[in-house]
């Protein structure tokens, strides 16, 4: 089944490479978008409406992952997280999200920063770099598929390559109470 | 309007040499173009007389003779290649050499760009730029050569040849110029997007001149005179600017990219792909993607009347 | 009618003979006989074609850089198309097509030129060609999906590198070196065992023709050159895909290592590429000239010699990575030496032609050009063997004027002419001379225009690999002009090949020896039948069809009803045992298909080779499964009994 099931990944792989190897320099800087975070309660007035899928650009694609990587590193991202094990911020490489785990949320973390120390880096990070972020942070716990995760530094080895990491199902549980 | 000046002469060439080792190399040069073109204009020669020469009906057997051409040719190509041999190891012997040098700077190649650190005995008297290279001329000036990621290679062909800048090792290159002036320098090792944009300038300035020119870099950035340079700080520091940028003597502390204490004072902008100008600060700084597609600078999203200040700024930081 | 008539080893009342012989040695028929074949007549004409047709996209992609570099600043090209394109020519050029088309040549003309039936390992022939082919194949489909290797074709770490080269493209550089790989060392056995084992009773090692000498010699220098590149190419894998520290400086590996690796296998690959053009050089003008080569033995050691001193050169791609002065003098001298048996050779063949008549038709035309052009790099060459001068060179257009002319003119040149020579013995028919010399012209001319300017761009400052430079440079003019030369070059290779492709079907009609040639392929028809000789031939001399081939004695006592071949030793070549071949089979497509597949999706998932492995292992029992003694090498009934 685990053989059918990675031929069949093969097969997506192979066939979706257009998107994984795109390599685009121009983003458009955008004006401060209105659909880029979720709701934080679920109550809304009228009839319910489901929550705007957010576009997500980058879940694919190896080159923006790889920028993420570089700019975890350069926006100075390892000084609390280190290289995903945590230090004085929270491990991104578990499976425990404090204020969720799809990509708008990460999105709303950094942007808007959280309590208890994470900064906001809206108006430092342009939009699209914050994107590539969250996809890299995503696969600091394999939530993006193995064959964009990147590889391994050239630096000293701080951990398993990203692309070898295991894909760890975000848990379940409620956001903490501040 | 520098580069125009300069353009097609020879800013960037191996056959004008500008220092001493880039002469000895154009001599070296000299010499074995002048052998090949005689070696070649024989070959050549003895091809088509040997192709069109008039054949009498004697089948006499000149198979003796030709096995003593073959056999001298042999020996003379032998003996001329044994000459060019040792020609080229003196030369090299030569440009080997690293004599006492007076100065030191460390070049360090990073995509798409050149940090150059003036050393120092004295920590206060380093000083740290971007993409010129300034340096007096007869001074012998030894430049360290390392790299922060890919391979590049330092070539300024008017000075010497090159070397490569490899990651984990230590290379080193000897430059010294004969007189003032202005050459160019390019990347020369293949390193991403952008390899073809990743050139420099070396500013070669009399001593006396030099002595200026470092005290006024050793100095901390300009204090902003101006209402309107006040205002450009603010865009600046309110922007993501200093988070990749130094401005020696203010809250930007950025080591990512190029330092931009002394801004003003270069004459190009984006590794000497673009003169220094307003115009150009203002396209780079708002679209660097259309200069150099792939290189590390975002764009930036500037409100209405945000960019003048900012540009007077950086003009202002001397 | 006796097919072999009018051809030095017909012999009256072999008509019997000439029916059992098509019987045993048809090729294979039926719905799947394409994928069947082992002929080597077979599958080197198919492995000719493909590494045409690299060549001819290569050329295509040649282009497009020409074009983006025309004028400064252009746009044709956006800078990471531009780094896909350089990259795959490089290794189109370099992988897919320089040294699977001398391999190509050699397995059609080897066996005919030393007078046996076949060629060793036939179904090894049939997969390494289809290992090429589906090389090729991944190359262009992942050029069309944007995932083409952008990193040089020499693909230095760390830039290749898993920090700095995102995706699967560098991954398929490394897969590609696999599949090429394999098929040339596959080849390259082949060819050294044929050559051993396999000659004509009285062709002593000293009485091959020089032709043979080359394969030889080229072949041995594929067994150990190539491993090095394999070794780099899997490393690089390696780091990518699983994590390792090769080139990881900081982890106690090293980027120079990539370098050394890789050259030491580069600077062989440039003389694997040129060694059988030095063979073909020698067949064309030694025919055209109407005399044997001047000085055989001068010439057979030389070629040694070059092959043993090119394996001492590979530094002289490192003169800038600030290696120690004497190391490097080291490598100076020795990229020197080299020119010495090269020049031997010129000498002699200068020699052969003042010494004879020359005959100025295409096949000769070319190989004039090849020296003129040929020289001229080697020349370059020894400027840049200069340590000094190459801190000036090195990694500028002056080096990419240098390879084309040694490559374009010391291999392609040769290559030409020789297409041109044996194409009657491939197809049976001529190429059109009058478009032979116009195509001589243009191509000289055009490959002139294009590369001589790039040398003065190389010593005023344009470096390599780059998409584009700035106008102040003042390197457009000179860009300009090689940008026009390609265009006349590309016109002088379409009517080549136009020339070609109308002359396969409508060329006049060739004898079995059109040429007057000396060596044994003249004495079977154009094209050889499927037996190829009619009655194996002995020789007694180095130039078997000018030695009065009338009375020439010939084998008896091999069988007619079986793929039999003489196996001769390795020195005298004395006759020493019968030896059977396999027929048509399937076995090496299925397992290059498998093979092909595991290396490709190797790169997605590790369970690739698992998989593939299995397969492997059934499909090769099939491969090796033995016959019974009576349906071995017995002709299947039926199959490709032309009319005699």
């Amino acid at each position: 089944m685990k053989r059918l099931l990675a031929a069949a990944l093969a097969l997506i792989a192979i066939l979706s490479s257009c998107e994984r190897e795109e390599r685009r320099f121009r983003e458009m800087p955008a004006a401060a978008a209105r659909n880029n975070t979720k709701r934080l309660v679920s109550l809304v007035p009228g009839p319910y409406t489901p929550d705007v899928r957010v576009r997500e650009p980058y879940g694919y694609n190896a080159y923006a992952i790889a920028e993420g990587k570089r700019l975890f590193t350069w926006y100075n991202c390892t000084g609390c997280h280190a290289n995903g094990g945590g230090g004085m911020g929270p491990p991104l490489m578990d499976s425990r999200w404090i204020y969720g785990s799809d990509p708008e949320n990460i999105y709303a973390t950094i942007v808007e920063g959280r309590p208890n120390g994470m900064p906001s880096f809206r108006g430092k990070v342009p939009e699209y770099q914050v994107w590539q972020l969250v996809a890299y942070v995503r696969s600091l716990s394999g939530n993006v598929p193995r064959d964009a995760a990147t590889g391994r530094n050239d630096h000293m080895q701080v951990r398993t390559q990203e692309q070898s990491l295991p894909d760890l199902v975000p848990e379940k549980e409620p956001a903490r109470q501040p | 309007m520098t580069l125009a000046m300069l353009s097609g002469r020879g800013i960037q060439s191996a056959l004008e040499p500008a220092g001493e080792h880039a002469e000895r190399i154009a001599s070296l040069w000299d010499v074995f173009l002048g052998v090949s073109a005689v070696v070649y204009v024989l070959v050549i020669a003895f091809l088509f007389l040997a192709l069109f020469r008039r054949r009498r009906e004697d089948s006499a057997d000149r198979s003796r003779s030709a096995f003593l051409a073959v056999s001298i040719s042999t020996v003379l190509t032998t003996l001329v290649l044994f000459g060019l041999l040792v020609s080229s190891i003196v030369t090299g012997r030569r440009l080997a050499q690293m004599p006492a040098h007076a100065l030191s700077v460390t070049v360090t190649g990073r995509q798409w760009w050149w940090q150059v650190d003036y050393e120092s005995a004295d920590p206060s008297k380093r000083v740290t730029s971007a993409n010129e290279l300034t340096i007096p001329a007869g001074v012998p000036v030894r430049v360290q050569l390392q790299s922060s990621d890919v391979v590049h290679s330092f070539w300024v062909p008017n000075l010497h040849g090159k070397q490569d800048l490899i990651p984990g090792h230590e290379n080193a290159i000897l430059l010294e110029a004969s007189r003032p002036g202005v050459y160019r320098g390019q990347c020369a090792e293949f390193c991403g997007y952008q390899h073809a944009k990743m050139a420099l300038w070396v500013n070669v300035l009399d001593p006396k001149d030099y002595e200026r020119w470092i005290a006024a870099e050793r100095a901390t950035s300009r204090i902003p005179a101006t209402p309107e340079q006040r205002k450009g700080q603010e865009i600046f520091m309110s922007s993501p600017c200093p988070l990749c940028h130094n401005i020696q003597g203010t809250d930007a502390s950025g080591r990512t990219g190029p330092d931009l204490t002394h801004i003003a004072s270069r004459r190009s902008i984006a590794a000497a792909t673009l003169p220094n100008n307003r115009g150009n600060l203002a396209g780079w700084i708002l679209d660097p993607q259309h200069v150099k597609p792939g290189s590390f600078m975002p764009p930036m999203v500037l409100e209405q009347g945000e960019l003048e200040p900012l540009l007077t700024y950086l003009e202002s930081l001397r | 009618m006796n097919v072999m008539e009018g051809t030095p080893y017909a012999l009256p009342g072999a008509t019997r003979e000439h029916e059992e012989l098509t019987r045993t040695w048809a090729p294979a028929s039926g719905l799947l006989r394409w994928f069947r074949q082992v002929d080597h007549l077979i599958i080197g004409r198919r492995f000719i074609i493909t590494a045409f047709i690299w060549f001819a996209l290569g050329g295509l992609l040649a282009g497009l850089m020409r074009l983006q570099l025309a004028v400064p600043e252009n746009t044709v090209l956006s800078n990471d198309q531009y780094n896909q394109v350089f990259t795959v020519h490089g290794i189109t050029m370099m992988f897919l097509f320089a040294v699977p088309i001398m391999e190509a040549m050699a397995v059609f003309i080897i066996p005919l030129m030393i007078g046996t039936r076949a060629l060793a390992f036939p179904r090894a022939n049939a997969y390494a060609y289809y290992m090429l082919l589906f090389g090729g194949m991944m190359v262009y489909t992942a050029l069309f999906l944007n995932m083409a290797p952008d990193a040089g074709w020499f693909n230095y770490p760390p830039l290749s590198g898993p920090a700095f080269s995102a995706g699967k493209r560098v991954d398929i550089w490394a897969e590609l070196v696999n599949f090429t790989e394999i098929s040339a060392l596959t080849v390259a056995v082949e060819i050294i065992v044929t050559i051993f084992r396999q000659r004509a009773p009285g062709m002593s090692i000293n009485r091959m023709p020089l032709y043979v000498w080359a394969m030889l010699v080229t072949s041995f220098m594929i067994v150990f050159a190539m491993p090095a590149v394999m070794v780099a190419s899997n490393f690089i894998g390696l780091d990518r895909l699983v994590g390792t520290h090769f080139f990881n400086a900081a982890e106690g590996g090293d980027a120079l290592l990539w370098q050394h690796l890789f050259w030491f296998f580069g600077h062989p690959e440039v003389y694997i590429i040129f060694i059988p053009a030095l063979g073909m050089v020698s067949s064309i003008v030694s025919v055209f000239c109407r005399r044997p080569v001047f000085g055989y033995t001068a010439m057979v050691l030389s070629l040694v010699a070059t092959a043993f001193i090119g394996f001492g050169l590979w530094v002289h791609d490192m003169f800038a990575t600030g290696l120690p002065q004497s190391g490097e003098s080291f490598f100076t001298a020795a990229s020197m030496m080299i020119a010495i048996p090269s020049g031997v050779q010129i000498f002699c063949w200068i020699a052969t032609i003042w010494l004879g008549k020359p005959s100025f038709r295409p096949p000769f035309l070319f190989v004039v050009g090849f020296i003129a052009i040929f020289v001229i790099g080697g020349l370059s060459g020894v400027m840049v063997a200069s340590v000094p001068l190459d801190l000036q060179l090195h990694d500028t257009f002056f080096v990419v004027a240098h390879l084309h002319y040694v490559l374009i003119g010391g291999s392609l040149f040769p290559l030409l002419g020789a297409v041109f020579y044996w194409f009657p013995k491939m197809t049976g028919r001529m190429m059109n001379e009058r478009a032979g010399h116009v195509s001589f012209w243009l191509v000289f001319a055009g490959f002139n225009l294009t590369f001589f300017p790039m040398h003065k761009l190389g010593l005023i400052g344009m470096p390599r690999r780059i998409y584009t430079y700035l106008p102040e440079t003042g390197w457009g003019p000179l860009n300009l002009l090689s940008t026009a030369g390609a265009g006349v070059l590309a016109l002088g290779m379409l009517v080549y090949f136009g020339n070609a492709l109308v002359s396969m079907r409508r060329g006049a009609l060739a004898g079995a020896d059109p040429w007057g040639g000396a060596t044994l392929e003249w004495a079977t028809a154009s094209p050889p039948p499927a037996y190829k000789f009619l009655h194996l031939p002995v020789v007694h001399g180095r130039e078997p069809l000018w030695e009065g081939p009338e009375n020439a004695p010939v084998v008896t006592g091999v069988s007619t009803k079986k793929r039999e071949v003489l196996i001769t030793r390795t020195l005298d070549a004395e006759p020493d045992h019968l030896y059977v071949y396999p027929g048509p089979t399937v076995w090496p497509f299925l397992a290059a298909v498998t093979t092909g597949s595991m290396l490709v999706a190797g790169l997605f998932t590790p369970w690739a080779f698992a998989i593939g492995t299995a397969a492997l292992l059934v499909f090769m029992t099939g491969w090796f499964w033995p016959t019974t003694k009576k349906k071995e090498g017995e002709a299947p009934p039926n199959e490709g009994a032309a009319a005699a």
